[in-house]
């Protein structure tokens, strides 16, 4: 999240804004963040910043995965992406993993 | 600008690890440019990185030159139990930070520009979630996985085994005794990383480390840095 509130920062300060109010992020449900650990880290961590009361909105973005022997695409149901169609094991995620910083409102 | 003040939207579209990308992309340049074998050990804490690496570091340092860049929230007592080694050991204090990222890495390389290593061996701080996340510039992965931890580790923590070019299942003297069920975990292995190698060690007892050196030297070859200009057991 640290992360996150730095470059949030770079980004307002580079347009010669001087207050963040809105942050929209994607994240992946494969990409290993915690929504609601994001959520509370940030509200924490945003307090002394230019981001301080901003609000945090998160786009969760499903898991896709490419099955390496068929080729199909896929939905996985589990973070262990066997293929619903040929039965391979271990397919290549295409989506899913997006820690994404999107836009902001900044003034 | 001359909008400042105004509400407004900027759009940015910019992955959170795009810099620890950029960094790892420098890493492995710097690694390559030296024909530096870099690889990253994971696991959980307590799995056996220090152990394999200390039998590691004896027994190739005839035939190897090594750098360990070791990573842990406090104290520097792997690096002590890898010193005197004829390695170099470069310790990293993350403090409150659960992972190495590729800037930590970077400044241990820093320090390595004399001793020009043949293979340098990155252990991760002991966790198997936020890791996985963060490409340091190795060429390869390595995840441990001890015969203490469950046959199923593979897939509860598929993030971090999806990633492993290689996966290391340690402590095999114990595993008797613990009820250890090889297949069971190579199937659980093998559902999340079927192209993964898998070898079976003992740092104790020594059993299947060559599999491991030979899988070191296979990797290097594979990278184009070529087989070893010294034969082992040979001084420079």
């Amino acid at each position: 999240m640290d992360n996150v509130l730095q470059m949030a920062a770079e980004h307002a300060r580079a347009q010669e804004a001087t207050a963040i109010h809105k942050i929209t992020m994607r994240i992946g449900d494969m990409s290993g963040v915690s929504i609601d650990a994001l959520t509370f880290a940030f509200d924490v961590l945003a307090r002394d910043t230019m981001a301080a009361g901003a609000e945090l909105l998160i786009e969760p973005v499903k898991a896709r995965c490419r099955c390496k022997a068929c080729a199909a695409e896929f939905t996985p149901d589990s973070p262990i992406t066997t293929c619903p169609g040929c039965g391979a094991p271990g397919a290549t995620l295409i989506e899913g993993r997006e820690i994404e910083l999107t836009s902001m409102e900044v003034s | 600008m001359s909008d400042s003040g105004a509400l407004r939207t900027i759009v940015i579209k910019e992955s959170v690890l795009d810099k620890n990308r950029t960094i790892a992309r420098a890493n492995r340049q710097w690694f390559d440019e030296r024909r530096c074998l870099a690889l990253n050990l994971l696991s959980s804490p307590g799995a056996g990185k220090t152990s394999l690496l200390e039998r590691t570091l004896t027994d190739l340092a005839d035939s190897r030159r090594m750098a360990v860049i070791v990573g842990d929230l406090a104290t520097d007592n792997d690096a002590r139990r890898l010193n005197d080694r004829g390695a170099a050991i470069v310790q990293i204090n993350t403090l409150d930070i659960c992972h190495l990222d590729a800037d930590m890495v970077a400044r241990a390389c820093s320090t390595l520009t004399e001793v020009e290593p043949e293979v340098c061996f990155i252990e991760n701080v002991g966790n198997m979630v936020c890791p996985a996340s963060f490409d340091l510039g190795e060429h390869a992965r390595v995840v441990l996985l001890s015969v203490t931890e469950g046959e199923d580790k593979p897939v509860k923590y598929p993030t971090l085994f999806r990633t492993a070019d290689l996966v290391v299942i340690t402590k095999c003297d114990i595993a008797d005794a613990v009820g250890f069920d090889r297949d069971a975990a190579i199937r659980s292995v093998r559902a999340v990383c079927p192209e993964a190698d898998v070898i079976e060690v003992s740092a104790r007892t020594a059993t299947g480390l060559n599999a491991w050196y030979d899988w070191i030297e296979k990797r290097r070859s594979h990278a184009g840095f070529g087989p070893s200009p010294v034969e082992h057991g040979t001084q420079e």
